[in-house]
């Protein structure tokens, strides 16, 4: 067979359902071959960082490799963005790249990018590949290396002439590779160090990021925490590792965190952090972040522990192998008679929770308030639809303001940041998880970047809904003018609102033929909501006309102690009051 | 800032030296010499790196290579513990009157001339960091054309090897 069937029978074998991408000159050979598999469907999008973020919601609603495909040159570059997203937010994903002829490659030929050297830091590893024969081990190693360990993605790039060549196809039967042996099963001694720490703390809060969700180990962190009551933080990407009904949920740390979140990690005397990573939007001033805390940091990847704060007790391992064990090892502290006594430690964090909880102004005009709106959708749509967001004060109040009952319920750009995350991770979701709705809280700026696959929505019926929570300007930057650069508002302006509608948001979604919608008033809300909720046979856009002056509250400014979070505009919480 | 010399089992595969230095200059990780070539088995190279951080960062860069899916094993080699080598040629400019004090140095450090002309002597030389320093010391006053270094070699003392068991293990 030709290495371009070699290619789409890796595929098959590696139990690719879609691949999401565009043809083009290098990697023409290989969408021949892909007309024919009867199990690989192929979504074409509209633009090739539509590919990449497709495959990574797709990864994450079904926690399967995703995989996405596009040419040599621009093709491949377009790609660097989800890719980059992908590796910071630990998502499995496999981009196949074609590539310019191998006797062409280093001429500067058309379309030629050296993209396995451009993507060599965003990726947990690449290859370029220019034999036939090697193609179906690339392949298998590719998909092993993104989805074991930590998962993250990987590129495999292909020469046209390896994809034209006639070879033979060897398929391994086991992928060994010398240097890659993730640890999953964490040291026994480091388990019951951290559990005798652990109930002797008198102030310990379990600080949870996005590994437990990669982990599938939502359940083994309940009975964890039912065990112990230890107050819980679930950081940006693990909204939803545990219930936020759940009693012991504080909510979300870090620069737009809960009161109690933030201040919980701040004034304990153990943190225990699982699949988490200090990353500085969590710890603020990486000085003064949780001062007298010991540290107890699991993580499946070493080269976290210690990365940012320095770990009193590291433990590397799988985390739901850890949080199993660790089970264990508190039944056995407590079978001893050693148990944790928390209350008094419940009561300071019940009075901050009671005391600054999540909360928003209503504006003085009858204008929308996007947090109502988005808290809205939440409510109506439940804790079954999975939300994606693009990045900007929409996706912190999605964050806040939406109720996340289970993992991989909320798909977002923790890492990266990438603005236009939302309508191709919504669209890869819904592909991977077609019962479910799924709802994408855009900004105005988002998603203009990336609706062009409101096209391939429509035409392969992918039914998403999207929610523009449209405040005219790119309001985080906004907000940041307002609160550091004295209200200059340097082009932030984008023009969308009720002045001028550029674009017409429903017109654009009548374009593309998508339902389109418009809501301006609080009062229409909930039936805007209940109508886009009852169209189910073409994706539908929600031009939610909000009130451009809403801020994301509580903040820490960026590099100032979590210490000084301010509860809304000029207003910092009242610590030790004497009742 | 202190000098660690970590030595590196890899893959030999196209673009392996490529991602290791990029992942130090992206780290911001300073090398201060680095040296690649084969080893006992084929498919495997070794490089030795010399870098210049604090035992913190250290460990960063040892987990950061680790993390290499090529990367097979890095162990740090203790100057004590091990024997640490360069290679150097220099060019040192000679005349009648000068030759024979350049001749003399070379043999007090048991270094080799390897190629002569009426103005200039090459010196090959071998040692360690130190070593090499004192005999460029005692070079400079006669003019010192042309210098090349090779990056450091090094191996643990004793009679293990470093590919032993990471390699059987593979």
């Amino acid at each position: 067979m030709t290495g371009a069937q070699s290619l789409v029978r890796s595929l098959e074998l590696a139990g690719v359902e879609v691949v999401f991408g565009i043809p083009g000159g290098a990697i023409l050979p290989a969408y021949d071959p892909l007309l024919d598999s009867k199990q690989v469907r192929h979504t074409l999008v509209r633009h090739e960082q539509g590919a990449g973020h497709a495959a990574q919601g797709y990864a994450v609603a079904t926690g399967r490799v995703g995989v996405c495909m596009a040419t040599s040159g621009p093709g491949a570059t377009n790609l660097v963005t989800p890719i980059a997203d992908a590796h910071m937010d630990s998502v499995p994903m496999v981009a196949i790249t074609g590539q310019v002829a191998s006797s062409s490659i280093g001429t500067d030929a058309f379309q030629e990018a050296d993209i396995r050297g451009i993507t060599m830091p965003i990726t947990k590893h690449n290859y370029l590949v220019t034999d036939p024969a090697d193609i179906p081990r690339a392949i298998a190693e590719a998909f092993h290396i993104a989805g074991t360990g930590r998962p993250g993605p990987v590129l495999v790039d292909i020469s046209k002439d390896a994809l034209q060549a006639t070879t033979e196809f060897v398929w391994p039967t086991r992928v060994e590779l010398a240097g890659y042996h993730p640890v999953t099963r964490p040291h026994a001694k480091q388990v019951r160090e951290a559990a005798r720490l652990l109930v002797r703390s008198r102030r310990p809060v379990l600080y949870v990021g996005g590994g437990v969700i990669r982990a599938r180990a939502s359940e083994q962190l309940r009975r964890l925490v039912d065990l112990t009551g230890i107050p819980v933080v679930t950081t940006l990407m693990a909204r939803g590792a545990l219930p936020d009904s759940h009693q012991a949920n504080l909510g979300m740390p870090g620069m737009h965190g809960t009161v109690a979140a933030v201040t919980a990690l701040q004034r304990s005397d153990l943190i225990f952090s699982i699949g988490a990573r200090f990353d500085d939007r969590v710890t603020g001033q990486l000085s003064t972040f949780a001062p007298h805390a010991t540290v107890i940091h699991a993580d499946i990847d070493p080269a976290e522990i210690s990365k940012n704060r320095v770990a009193d007790v590291p433990i590397v391992g799988d985390a739901g192998e850890v949080l199993s064990e660790l089970l264990l090892a508190l039944q056995a502290e407590h079978a001893a008679g050693a148990v944790g006594d928390y209350a008094a430690w419940w009561r300071e964090v019940e009075d901050w929770r009671a005391t600054y909880p999540l909360g928003y102004g209503e504006p003085d005009d009858d204008s929308l308030s996007p947090q109502l709106v988005i808290s809205r959708i939440g409510a109506i749509a439940g804790p079954e639809a999975i939300y994606t967001s693009g990045v900007g004060q929409h996706q912190m109040w999605a964050a806040q303001f939406i109720q996340y009952e289970r993992p991989n319920a909320w798909l977002n750009s923790g890492g990266l940041g990438t603005m236009g995350y939302a309508v191709p991770a919504a669209m890869g979701a819904k592909v991977g998880s077609p019962e479910r709705t799924v709802w994408a809280i855009d900004g105005d700026g988002c998603f203009q970047m990336t609706n062009q696959e409101l096209a391939t929505c429509v035409i392969n019926d992918i039914p998403i809904k999207v929610a523009i929570i449209n405040n005219s300007s790119l309001g985080m930057v906004r907000q940041w003018q307002t609160l550091f650069y004295g209200a200059r508002y340097s082009n932030t302006d984008l023009h969308t609102g009720s002045a001028r509608r550029i674009p017409d948001f429903v017109k654009l979604a009548d374009a593309y033929g998508c339902a389109g919608l418009r809501c301006e008033r609080p009062e229409d809300v909930d039936a805007t909501i209940e109508a886009a909720m009852a169209i189910n046979d073409r994706p539908v856009v929600v031009d939610f006309v909000v009130h451009r002056d809403a801020m994301v509250w509580p903040m820490v400014p960026a590099g100032v102690s979590n210490d000084d979070i301010q509860f809304a505009r000029g207003t910092s919480p009242v610590w030790d009051r004497s009742d | 800032m202190s000098r660690h010399t970590l030595s590196v089992l890899v893959e030999d595969r196209p673009g392996v030296l490529a991602r290791i230095a990029g992942l130090f200059s992206r780290r911001g990780f300073n090398i201060e010499s680095l040296a690649v070539g084969p080893t006992e088995h084929p498919d495997v190279s070794r490089m030795t790196v010399v870098v210049d951080v604090e035992d913190l960062p250290l460990e960063q860069v040892t987990k950061q290579l680790n993390k290499l899916i090529e990367v097979i094993k890095v162990v740090e080699l203790e100057p004590a513990a091990s024997v640490q080598r360069e290679l150097l040629l220099v060019k040192v400019r000679t005349d009648g009157a000068t030759r024979s004090h350049v001749l003399e140095t070379v043999q007090l450090f048991r270094a080799k001339v390897i190629d002569v002309s009426p103005d200039a002597v090459t010196i090959e030389a071998t040692g360690d960091v130190d070593k090499l320093a004192a005999l460029l010391r005692m070079l400079e006053p006669f003019g010192v054309r042309e210098l090349v270094q090779s990056g450091l070699v090094a191996m643990a003392r004793g009679p293990r090897s470093m590919s032993d068991r990471s390699l059987k293990s593979a």
